[in-house]
C-alpha cells in the first residue's frame, strides 16, 4: 500500500457556502409531533446529533435537527435537512446513499443535480479524518426512516 | 573569579536532531509536533536500541539454554532494572511488564481489585480521569458490587481536595487518579491525597501515563501503592509500559492472565505460579518493546531531569503568557506554571476544536482535537472537546509561535 503524503486543499474544505450553513443553519430546532426521533452521537470525537422529522402524505413535511459538532457536521446537517424536506423517504434514501458515495470519492455523484448544494462537501472526502463528521447526519436520517417505518407498522409509506 | 553555578539547560535545537520523524515538511511546512500527550516520538538511540535487539540478540526469553535466548534475557531484566530506577523502585521484581498504562489498572482491577472489594466497599476516583483509569473500576464495580465516587474539580481544573474527607469512609478501598491530567495538564498532589487515603485505610492507585514524559518520578517518595506508565509517551515504543506495586501487595496479589512464563509447576488440573513479577507476565513478552523503554529512560536521564524541567517551565511560562493573549481564546487548566505541565487546552470562540485542528493541520501543526479520553472532564468544564496542544522535550517557544499564528489563520478563515 503507498501513503498519500500530498496537501489537501483547506480551501475546497471551507468553502463560504458551508461556513454560511455552519453559522447559520438551517432547520436547527425541534419537530412535534414527530415521526422519527434519533440521536446519533460519533464516539470518537463526540459529535452528537438529534434528528426529528414528521411525515404527512408520505412526505416529509417537516424536519429538525440540534447538536454539537464542527463545522462540516453542521454544515452537512443543515443542508441534509434542506434536501430531504418535502421528499419522500425513499428519495431522501437515494440521496443519502448518494451523499456516501461523494464522500467516498465518486466523481459521479459530484456532479448528480440530486445533491443539490450538498455537493460543495466533495472536498470533505480529500480529508479522511473528516469524512465521519460530515457522513453523521445522513447517518441518523437512515436510521430515521428506518424508526419511522417501523413504529407505522412496517409499511411502506 | 567566584564559581558560578550553571543553570541546567536543554539545546532544543541538538535535540530534535535525535528525533528523525521531526526532520520533515507535513503539507509543505515544517512538522509541528503538539500531539505529545497522544504519542511522544522515539529518539533515535531508542530507535537504534531496538534495532540492534532484533538484529543481534532476538529470541525468546527466560527458557532457552541457547546464546540468543541468555542475550535476550539479559536485556529484558536489564530493561527492568532501568524502569525500576527511573521510578525509584525499592527493587526491580516490583516492575511488571505490560502492554501500558491501560492494561496496568486493568491488570490491578482485575487481581487486586477482584479479590480485595465487597459489595458496598467504594473506589474514590476523580471527574478527570481518562477513560483508562475509570471504565476498568466501572467493570470491576458491576462484578463486585463496590460502589465508586468522585472527587470534583474546580474551574482551573484542580481536584477540590477539601472534598476528600466528606468522600472518604470506612468502606473506602481504593483512591485512583492520575498523577497528570492528559486533558487540562494539571499535577495532582499526590503525596499528599496518599496521605489522607492512607490515613482512612484506602490503597492508592496512580495513572502515570502523562506524569512519565514530564516529571521526576519517585514512587516510594509519593506514597503510592500502585502506579502505572506506559512507555510510548516518553519516547519508547507502543505496545510497552509498566505496571510498579508494592513487593507485599503484588505477593498476595493472584495472577493477571495464566499461560506460559507465569508458571511454577503445571499438573493437569491445577498449577503453582512463579514469583513476582512473573506471576503477572502469562505469555511471550514484549522484549524489543523493553529495551525500547529502557533505552528512552536512559536516554531521558542523559539529558537530565533538571534541564527538562527547566525547559518544561519557559515553555508553560510562554504558553501561558501567550496563548491567552489571543482574542477568543479560552485556556483551561491551571493558571500557576507550577501546578501544570506543558499541555495547552483551549477553546476559540466560535471554531470547533476539529476544525481548528484540521486548520493547524495544513501549516503542519500536529494538535489533537476531541474529548481527550475524558468524556465527564469535558462535560464538568461545559464543552463538548477541547484542542490540545502538548509539548515534550523538542518544544520550542518557536513551536508555540507557529501555533499562535495557526490559531490565527482560524480565525481569518471563520471571521
Amino acid at each position: 500500500m503507498t501513503i498519500d503524503r500530498s496537501t489537501p486543499d483547506l480551501g475546497s474544505l471551507y468553502q463560504e457556502v458551508i461556513l454560511d450553513h455552519y453559522k447559520r443553519p438551517r432547520n436547527r430546532g425541534a419537530v412535534d409531533p414527530h415521526d422519527a426521533d434519533i440521536h446519533m452521537r460519533n464516539p470518537s470525537c463526540g459529535d452528537e446529533i438529534r434528528l426529528q422529522f414528521r411525515l404527512d402524505g408520505g412526505r416529509i413535511e417537516d424536519i429538525a435537527f440540534t447538536g454539537e459538532g464542527c463545522s462540516i457536521s453542521q454544515a452537512s446537517s443543515s443542508m441534509m435537512t434542506d434536501l430531504v424536506k418535502g421528499k419522500t423517504p425513499e428519495e431522501g434514501l437515494s440521496i443519502a446513499r448518494r451523499f456516501t458515495e461523494l464522500m467516498h470519492g465518486d466523481a459521479g455523484a459530484a456532479k448528480d443535480k440530486a445533491l443539490g448544494q450538498a455537493r460543495v462537501l466533495q472536498g470533505v472526502g480529500k480529508f479522511p479524518a473528516r469524512v465521519k463528521c460530515a457522513l453523521l447526519a445522513w447517518d441518523a436520517f437512515q436510521e430515521g426512516v428506518k424508526q419511522a417505518d417501523r413504529e407505522s407498522g412496517g409499511t411502506p409509506s | 573569579m567566584m564559581p558560578t553555578t550553571l543553570a541546567p539547560t536543554l539545546d532544543v535545537r541538538k535535540i530534535r536532531k535525535d528525533f528523525p520523524i521531526l526532520q520533515q515538511e507535513v503539507n509543505g511546512h515544517p512538522l509541528v509536533y503538539l500531539d505529545n500527550g497522544a504519542t511522544a516520538q522515539r529518539p533515535k538511540p531508542v530507535l537504534d536500541a531496538m534495532r540492534s535487539f532484533y538484529e543481534r540478540d532476538n529470541a525468546n526469553v527466560h527458557r532457552g539454554m541457547h546464546e540468543l535466548s541468555r542475550r535476550a534475557t539479559e536485556e529484558f531484566e536489564a530493561a527492568r532494572v532501568t524502569v525500576a530506577r527511573f521510578l525509584n523502585a525499592a527493587d526491580p521484581s516490583e516492575v511488571v511488564w505490560v502492554r501500558g498504562t491501560t492494561e496496568a489498572i486493568n491488570l490491578v482491577a482485575m487481581t487486586w481489585g477482584w479479590t480485595s472489594l465487597e459489595p458496598g466497599d467504594e473506589i474514590l476516583l476523580t471527574v478527570m480521569e481518562h477513560h483508562s483509569n475509570l471504565i476498568p473500576w466501572q467493570l470491576l464495580a458491576q462484578r463486585t458490587g463496590a460502589v465508586l465516587r468522585f472527587l470534583d474539580v474546580d474551574d482551573e481544573g484542580r481536584l477540590r481536595l477539601e472534598q476528600m474527607q466528606a468522600l472518604l469512609s470506612s468502606r473506602t478501598k481504593l483512591v485512583a487518579f492520575n498523577h497528570v491530567s492528559n486533558a487540562l495538564g494539571t499535577i495532582n498532589p499526590v503525596a499528599q491525597i496518599c496521605e489522607v487515603a492512607h490515613a482512612a485505610g484506602a490503597k492508592v492507585l496512580i495513572d502515570g501515563a502523562q506524569a512519565g514524559p514530564h516529571l521526576d518520578i519517585d514512587v516510594q517518595a509519593l506514597g503510592v501503592d500502585f502506579y502505572a506508565v506506559s512507555g510510548h509517551k516518553m519516547g519508547a515504543p507502543m505496545g510497552i509500559g509498566a505496571l510498579w506495586a508494592r513487593r507485599e501487595l503484588l505477593e498476595e496479589m493472584p495472577p493477571y492472565q495464566g499461560g506460559g512464563e507465569m508458571i511454577d509447576l503445571v499438573e493437569l488440573d491445577r498449577s503453582t505460579f512463579a514469583e513476582v513479577p512473573h506471576k503477572f507476565e502469562a505469555g511471550t513478552p514484549n522484549v524489543g518493546g523493553a529495551v525500547g523503554m529502557a533505552a528512552a529512560v536512559d536516554y531521558l536521564e542523559g539529558i537530565g531531569h533538571d534541564a527538562i524541567a527547566a525547559h518544561e517551565r519557559s515553555l508553560i511560562e510562554y504558553g501561558l503568557e501567550k496563548l491567552p493573549a489571543i482574542p477568543g481564546l479560552r485556556l483551561f487548566g491551571p493558571k500557576r506554571p507550577e501546578e501544570r505541565v506543558a499541555v495547552f487546552s483551549f477553546a476559540l470562540e466560535g471554531i470547533h476544536p476539529h476544525d481548528i485542528a484540521t486548520i493547524l493541520d495544513a501549516e503542519g501543526i500536529a494538535i489533537r482535537s476531541g474529548h481527550h479520553c475524558t468524556q465527564p472532564l469535558m462535560r464538568r468544564l461545559g464543552v463538548p472537546a477541547t484542542a490540545r496542544a502538548s509539548c515534550w522535550i523538542y518544544t520550542s517557544t518557536g513551536d508555540l509561535d507557529r501555533l499562535a499564528e495557526g490559531v490565527a489563520s482560524a480565525q481569518r478563515i471563520f471571521g
